[in-house]
């Protein structure tokens, strides 16, 4: 009975609080626990890594000559516009991929553990992030080998790529609260692809805003999604860290700041 | 603080509503720290909505609990510190192995990585499971998945353990095993509040019982007060002769006082018995009489006759209509 012996209600120190420090420290053990997970179903990752190469070669081939007048033109516009649109794509999956964990057994032990009540769900977005930044790299690869050129260099390179994990990892906790309060994952996936599609596909990510009708404009020019683009593309393109990223950051933030109370309370709720 | 080391449960009263379909409808549950409480009932009878609210992992509706004298409610994280919960369900992770799903519990309950491994090492160790260590779980054995969980249970080395149904789907063998280690965590001075539709179960592990049907206790006492509460014992009687029948019979009327029973066999004869001490005179009757015997027993009351006569509906099978109840209890929890 070496390994088996029980501390007294006496002996131990109770709080009913959790400090800020175990929060983060439980966050990070759940991440670990995210990044296992990949690591045991390497498949997960397909989407992360096909979605990129797929989506940039077809779109850069498409309507390159239409818009532009050739591809090597498109690229300067599109490989940004193709960045956002796929990592905020992948981290649908997220709020997928929770609402799967959560009906397993193993979040009822989570519920009776003393830990922080958002580690669970903090850990599992910040695992992802890691999916993100498999993306962004493809994207950028794959960009490269067909001729994309950005003019900031290496260095602005990564930066922007960071800034879209990060804008992701905001995003993320959207698609996360759909995972929690939905019954099923394919409904998740539903919801998700539902405020996906305008977000993305009514922005400056493929064409230029001046095309469009004045209406649409409207939305494509307020839209966060278009800051992070445009963000990107001066990050990427020009090497300047511009209003757009601040925007992008501020927009991050204020998602984050509504959604992670939303959902944190939506998961206590059900618990 | 006095009183919480002598009660490690107290509730009066708790509710938990779902829908219109009261789950649970006023328990009351008392279990002194140190020994081994079941609460035994049907599928779909409470028991799991019952200890999911002790565990924190419901909130009840109506009434109060403390467990350790501290409040289900208001003081939810320090009760967590106190207790250990083996869902019905293994709650482990299927994708990671024994190894790493104990680790990332006690790096969640604040270890340190090194100790973390040792404690993990330990547990797998003293469960038997060291060999499967870096197995995915997948591989696993019913029974060993619950070993698992419970040694997950037992990583902050809680004065109360939660086991839900511990020993439901398992093969006689690893049921036994897993009677064993119950006991032996008692012998540590644990409390364990354990629930079960086995009556043996109960009547094997449980110091006091607890009898739930529909969302109330409706009996609560050791095991011996329950069957005593249904009634008297009754003596077994085999005949060396079946010829002798008619004459054991008379004797048994006009000794103890009752009438006897005669098995459809023919050669057994069954009879209450309300006094021991007049069961002597019955035999020294029999040996005037010439009547032989080849058997005597005496049959206490079975728990199965106590839910019967206390719930007046019996013991549903596993795959009864209470399946549907059980699984909103679980699709709830």
């Amino acid at each position: 009975m070496s390994a088996i012996t029980i501390t007294p209600p006496a002996q131990r120190k109770l709080k009913n609080h959790v400090s800020i420090t175990q929060t983060v420290a439980n966050s990070f053990t759940m991440a670990y626990r995210g990044l296992l997970k990949i690591k045991r179903t390497p498949e997960q990752l397909f989407d992360v890594t096909l979605q990129p190469i797929i989506f940039t070669l077809m779109f850069a081939y498409l309507f390159g000559g239409a818009i532009s007048g050739d591809v090597q033109k498109y690229l300067p516009l599109l490989i940004p516009g193709i960045l956002v649109q796929t990592v905020i794509t992948t981290s649908v999956v997220t709020g997928v991929q929770l609402r799967e964990d959560m009906d397993k057994g193993v979040f009822d032990r989570f519920k009776s553990l003393p830990i922080a009540r958002i580690a669970p769900l903090a850990g599992a977005l910040l695992a992802d992030t890691l999916r993100y930044a498999i993306a962004t790299t493809i994207t950028f690869v794959v960009g490269f080998i067909i001729g994309y050129r950005p003019e900031g260099g290496v260095g602005f390179v990564i930066l922007a790529g960071l800034l879209v994990v990060v804008c992701s990892w905001a995003i993320s906790w959207i698609f996360a609260f759909f995972g929690v309060i939905a019954r099923t994952a394919g409904s998740v996936q539903g919801i998700s692809f539902l405020v996906l599609f305008p977000l993305t596909f009514l922005s400056n990510a493929y064409v230029p805003v001046d095309t469009l009708p004045d209406w649409l404009k409207w939305f494509a020019t307020v839209n966060p999604v278009s800051h992070l683009v445009t963000a990107v593309r001066e990050l990427a393109n020009s090497g300047t860290f511009g209003a757009d990223a601040w925007l992008a950051l501020l927009g991050a933030a204020v998602v984050v700041a509504v959604f992670a109370p939303l959902t944190v309370r939506a998961y206590m709720r059900k618990a | 603080m006095t009183t919480s080391s002598e009660w490690a449960v107290e509730a009066h009263g708790l509710v938990k509503v779902f829908g219109d379909n009261r789950a649970v409808d006023g328990v009351d549950l008392t279990v002194r720290a140190g020994t081994v409480y079941g609460v035994l009932g049907p599928n779909g009878a409470g028991k799991t909505t019952t200890i999911s609210m002790l565990a924190t992992l419901l909130k009840p509706d109506g009434g109060e609990a403390t467990i350790f004298g501290h409040d289900i409610r208001r003081e939810q994280q320090v009760v967590r510190q106190l207790i250990g919960v083996t869902a019905q369900f293994a709650s482990v992770d299927e994708t990671l192995s024994a190894t790493e799903n104990l680790v990332i519990f006690s790096r969640l309950l604040g270890l340190s990585r090194a100790d973390a491994k040792r404690k993990s090492a330990e547990l797998l160790e003293e469960f038997g499971l060291a060999e499967a260590a870096t197995r995915p779980l997948k591989k696993f054995s019913g029974g060993m998945r619950r070993r698992l969980d419970l040694a997950a249970s037992l990583i902050s080395q809680p004065p109360l353990l939660f086991l839900d149904e511990p020993t439901t789907g398992l093969d006689p063998r690893t049921r036994a095993q897993m009677w064993d280690t119950i006991r032996r965590l008692v012998a540590t001075g644990s409390t364990v509040l354990l629930t079960t539709q086995y009556l043996d179960e109960a009547d094997q592990l449980a110091d006091r019982i607890a009898v739930i049907d529909t969302g109330r206790v409706v009996a609560e006492g050791t095991a011996d007060e329950l069957k005593a509460s249904v009634g008297e014992s009754s003596l077994q009687l085999r005949l060396a002769d079946p010829a002798d029948m008619e004459d054991a019979r008379r004797a048994i009327a006009a000794v103890l006082g009752v009438e006897a029973v005669v098995s459809p066999e023919g050669s057994r004869i069954t009879a209450p018995m309300r006094n021991p001490d007049t069961v002597t005179d019955l035999f020294v009757t029999f040996r005037e009489a010439g009547i032989h015997l080849t058997e005597m027993s005496v049959q206490k009351p079975t728990l199965d006759e106590v839910f019967l006569t206390l719930t007046g509906h019996g013991v549903e099978e596993e795959s009864g209509p209470g399946q549907d109840a059980d699984e909103a209890e679980r699709v709830n929890a």
